[in-house]
């Protein structure tokens, strides 16, 4: 059942990426370009999103100690503002800004893509794994901190 | 512009609304595609359910597509643009732990202070780099 709904959930995502005009990389950078020839209707994606998002989820943390079909609910537990936060938002907005792409919408438009946007795919594919990597130093490096106090 | 662009927007985002509180209600899961995306090929535990959600995050473009929707799409950067901009895309949502989705939508809804940041800081990141390669190329 959980699976039918990932499942569901995922149609509708890829639907209103394609519906909003997400899926359009010259238009994700128009909405960027507030300095030039600004485009804001995107705003609306996001604005339509949380129209949405938020008072559900706020009614549901409120009022649900679990998901309906789960033991609980998979909310990140780290609430610090650190630099690995900090540092992957500005490589990721500088990466979305270049390229006017971002995972959902990249992914969405997969079934009709060009050329391009399959190189974007392996490059972020490339980067996830890079990142992974990082990440596995980093605990590495304070385990061994840890060892050597 | 309000029919062609603010419209489709608006329901585009109501839709995407609708998802994740679908999942997160039902699965307790957050409806973040890079986090998803990571778990899938790294095949980390329970991947089942997010490769799953991408089959249908694929299917949904599919869907539009077949149903007649605009599916122009212009890719704006060069193909090494694109190469360098899947690889900033790639690692900063990995170590970033979220991109648009994860933090933009689910995490500003539970009012994360993590997802704030992150939301604020990649739309200045995404902002400046616009600006800096409007001033470059001249255009």
């Amino acid at each position: 059942m959980q699976k039918l709904v990932a499942l569901l959930s995922g149609l509708l995502f890829g639907l209103g990426l394609s519906v909003s005009r997400m899926i359009d990389p010259a238009k994700v950078v128009g909405f960027l370009d507030i300095f030039g020839d600004w485009d804001p209707s995107l705003a609306f994606v996001m604005g339509g999103a949380l129209l949405v998002s938020m008072p559900a989820t706020q009614i549901i943390l409120k009022r649900r100690q679990k998901p309906v079909l789960d033991k609980e609910f998979y909310v990140p537990t780290n609430k610090k503002i650190d630099k690995n936060l900090a540092v992957g938002a500005v490589l990721f907005g500088a990466g979305w800004g270049i390229a006017g792409l971002c995972p959902g919408p990249a992914l969405a438009s997969l079934s009709f893509a060009s050329g391009g946007l399959l190189i974007f795919i392996a490059a972020y594919l490339a980067g996830t794994y890079v990142g992974k990597g990082i990440q596995k130093l980093q605990v590495t490096k304070a385990q061994q901190r840890l060892l050597n106090s | 512009m309000w029919m062609t662009d603010f419209l489709p927007a608006l329901l585009g985002g109501l839709l995407l609304g609708t998802a994740s509180v679908l999942l997160f209600l039902l699965n307790g899961r957050i409806a973040g595609i890079s986090g998803i995306f990571g778990g899938v090929v790294t095949l980390a535990s329970q991947w089942g359910w997010r490769a799953l959600f991408l089959v249908g995050l694929v299917a949904g473009g599919l869907v539009y597509q077949l149903a007649g929707g605009n599916v122009n799409i212009e890719q704006v950067a060069s193909p090494l643009g694109l190469v360098i901009a899947g690889l900033l895309v790639g690692v900063g949502t990995t170590i970033g732990s979220g991109c648009t989705s994860g933090h933009g939508i689910c995490g500003n809804s539970r009012f994360s202070p993590r997802s704030i940041f992150s939301t604020v800081t990649f739309m200045a990141a995404g902002i400046a780099i616009v600006a800096i390669l409007r001033l470059v190329t001249g255009v």
